[in-house]
C-alpha cells in the first residue's frame, strides 16, 4: 500500500540532517515527491512529501525509525498521513 | 506540492501549542439483543456484548493518532438507554447491569460509559422508574459508567413530577458519593431535548434510531479559536472576528470528520455524526471563557458574555457546516464551570454566577454544566434550576442540561478539586428565592405552542 504522508523536520542547524533523515527514508522505500527546507534564525525547518510503501516498511515502523533518527541528529521529526492537511486546509 | 510549509506549520502549531485535539471518539452500541427477564442474566449478556463488540475501539483510535499526528484525548462507549432493558426484566435491583458496563469499559480501556439512561418527558415507566431510583447507587458502586435521564421535550413539554424525581435522585447521589466530593453528580445529567447521537460524556446515549455499532466523534479546540481571534488586531470589528472563528472551525471540523470516517472503517461500523461543540479543558487557554474574553469582554460573565458566546457558537457551526455533512449530536459551545481555567477564575472573581450561566445555556449546549453548589441546597431548589433549563430547551426547540453537584459539606466559598479534565468547582451561590411552591405542584409544563409544527 502506498501511502502519502508528510515530514516534518524542525531544529537547529547542523551539518548531516538532510543526509540523516533520509537515509532512513531510503532504507525504507519511501519515495520523496517534494521537498522544502528553509533555515530561519538558526532553526532549520524541512517539509518533505513522501509516498510510504507500506508492504516494504509498515507506517508505524517508518515513524519509530524517524523518531531514532531524529533524537540522534538532535532534530524533532514528525511523520503523518497527508490526507490530514488536505482535510484540514482544502475545501 | 499541493499543501505548502505554512499549511504544515500552521496545524502543527495547533497541536503542538493550542491544544487542538479530537475530544472523543464514541463507539455507539444497541444493546437490544441483551434483554432477559433476569437483570443477572443481563449484565451478563452487557459485559459479553461491549467487551466483545468494542475490544478494538482502543487499539484503532491509538493507531489513527499516532498516524495522523493529533491527538485522540478520550475513546468512550455509549449504550442503549438501559431502562429499555430494566423493562424487560422487571425485577427490583438492576444495578447489576451498571456494574458489568463498568467492568466491560475497564476490560476494553476506556473511562466513561454512558446510557444508563431513561427517557421520562412525558411518563414514567416501570423500567423507567427502576432504574431512576437506582442512579445513586448505580454511580456509588461504579466508576466509568455515566447517567442521564431526559424529562422534558418540545414536543411533550416539561415532565415536572420526573424533574422533581431527579433533584431527589441527584441529592441522593451527592449523598452516596459524598466521600468523594459528591463526584457521582458530576456522571448524572438532566436533560431537555436528549438527542440520540451525543458523543460527550456524561451525557451520551445511544438512540433508538441508530444502526448496531456506530462512531461518532465530538471535536474540540477552544484553544486554537482563543489564539485565533487573540491574533485579530484590536480594532477588528466583529464581522471580522466571527469570519476568523468560522475559517478555524472548517478545519478543526475537517480534522474531525477525517477521524470519524477513519475510525468507521477501521473498526467495521457506521460513521455517525461530527459534534460540532467547542469542549473546554481546564489546560490554561484551552477555554471557551477565554475566547469570550478574547473577543472583548472584560471578565466572563459580565454584560456582554451572552452576545459573545452566541457569535461565537454561531461561527462554528458554519465553518463546521462547511467541514461535514454528518453535524449530530450536541453541536454548541460548552460551558463546564469545572473543566474551564476561565471560568473558574470568572466565578472566584464573582464575574460569573449561576443565573448569567442559564442566560448563556440559551444560546449554546448544555449550560448548567458542571456546578458545584452548596451541599444544603433544598432538593425542590434543585428542581427549579433544573425546571428553568428545561423551559429554555423546550421553548427554544434546543437541547438544554443540567450537571448540578451539591457538594455534601461544602458552602460558597469552598472548592473541590476532582482532577483531570473534570478540573476544580468552586461551590456556587444559588439564589435562595426558590419555586419551592411551582415544584410541588408537580403534573406536567403543557408543550409549547412552537410543537404544532405538522
Amino acid at each position: 500500500m502506498q501511502t502519502p504522508a508528510v515530514l516534518t523536520v524542525l531544529g537547529e542547524d547542523r551539518i548531516g540532517i538532510v543526509a540523516g533523515i533520509t537515509d532512513v527514508l531510503a532504507r525504507a522505500s519511501a519515495n520523496i515527491e517534494d521537498i522544502r527546507q528553509t533555515i530561519i534564525g538558526g532553526i532549520f525547518s524541512m517539509t518533505m512529501l513522501v509516498t510510504v510503501d507500506e508492504d516494504v516498511t509498515p507506517f508505524d515502523t517508518l515513524q519509530t525509525q524517524l523518531d531514532e533518527a531524529g533524537q540522534r541528529i538532535g532534530v524533532q521529526v514528525t511523520l503523518q498521513r497527508e490526507d490530514v492537511f488536505r482535510f484540514m486546509h482544502r475545501i | 506540492m499541493h499543501i505548502t510549509p505554512e499549511e504544515v506549520v500552521e496545524t502543527l502549531l495547533m497541536i503542538t501549542q493550542q491544544n487542538l485535539d479530537i475530544r472523543t471518539v464514541t463507539l455507539g452500541l444497541a444493546l437490544d439483543s441483551c434483554a432477559d427477564t433476569d437483570a443477572e442474566k443481563v449484565a451478563a449478556k452487557v459485559y459479553e456484548k461491549v467487551a466483545s463488540s468494542a475490544s478494538e475501539l482502543v487499539p484503532v483510535a491509538e493507531a489513527i493518532e499516532r498516524e495522523y499526528g493529533i491527538p485522540i484525548v478520550n475513546r468512550r462507549i455509549s449504550v442503549t438507554p438501559v431502562a429499555q432493558l430494566a423493562a424487560a426484566c422487571a425485577c427490583g435491583d438492576i444495578t447489576a447491569v451498571a456494574r458489568a458496563l463498568d467492568r466491560a469499559a475497564a476490560e476494553v480501556g476506556v473511562d466513561f460509559i454512558g446510557g444508563y439512561s431513561a427517557l421520562v418527558h412525558k411518563g414514567i415507566g416501570e423500567g423507567d422508574r427502576l432504574l431512576i431510583d437506582s442512579i445513586p447507587q448505580a454511580l456509588a458502586q461504579t466508576e466509568r459508567v455515566c447517567s442521564s435521564v431526559n424529562v422534558a421535550s418540545t414536543r411533550a413539554g416539561i415532565n415536572m413530577d420526573a424533574v422533581s424525581r431527579m433533584a431527589a435522585v441527584v441529592r441522593e447521589t451527592a449523598e452516596a458519593t459524598a466521600d468523594n466530593g459528591s463526584f457521582g453528580c458530576g456522571k448524572l445529567v438532566v436533560f431537555a431535548n436528549m438527542v440520540e447521537d451525543n458523543p460527550f460524556m456524561a451525557g451520551a446515549v445511544h438512540g433508538a434510531g441508530e444502526a448496531d455499532a456506530v462512531i461518532n466523534v465530538g471535536i474540540s479546540g477552544p484553544g486554537v479559536v482563543r489564539a485565533v481571534v487573540e491574533s485579530l488586531s484590536e480594532t477588528a470589528d466583529l464581522t471580522e472576528v466571527a469570519e476568523a472563528i468560522k475559517a478555524t472551525a472548517f478545519k478543526i471540523t475537517r480534522a474531525g470528520e477525517l477521524i470519524a470516517r477513519e475510525a468507521a472503517r477501521r473498526l467495521g461500523a457506521d460513521m455517525g455524526i461530527v459534534d460540532l461543540s467547542l469542549a473546554p479543558t481546564p489546560a490554561e487557554g484551552d477555554s471557551v471563557a477565554a475566547i469570550i474574553e478574547a473577543i472583548g469582554v472584560k471578565r466572563c460573565g459580565g454584560p456582554g458574555t451572552t452576545t459573545a458566546l452566541a457569535l461565537l457558537n454561531d461561527a462554528v457551526k458554519k465553518g463546521g457546516a462547511m467541514g461535514t455533512s454528518s453535524i449530530g449530536g450536541l453541536s454548541g459551545a460548552f460551558i463546564p464551570v469545572s473543566e474551564d481555567a476561565g471560568m473558574i477564575r470568572a466565578v472566584q472573581e464573582g464575574a460569573l454566577t449561576l443565573e448569567k450561566l442559564e442566560a448563556m445555556t440559551s444560546v449554546c449546549s448544555v449550560g448548567l454544566d458542571m456546578i458545584a453548589i452548596p451541599g444544603d441546597t433544598p432538593q425542590e431548589t434543585i428542581a427549579a434550576i433544573i425546571a428553568d433549563a428545561c423551559a429554555i430547551g423546550v421553548i427554544n426547540h434546543k437541547t438544554t442540561a443540567t450537571r448540578l453537584i451539591p457538594v455534601i459539606g461544602k458552602t460558597v466559598g469552598d472548592s473541590v478539586e476532582y482532577g483531570g479534565l473534570f478540573g476544580t468547582a468552586p461551590v456556587m451561590a444559588v439564589n435562595e428565592w426558590a419555586g419551592t411552591r411551582l415544584i410541588r405542584r408537580g403534573g406536567r409544563f403543557p408543550a409549547p405552542l412552537g410543537s404544532l409544527r405538522n
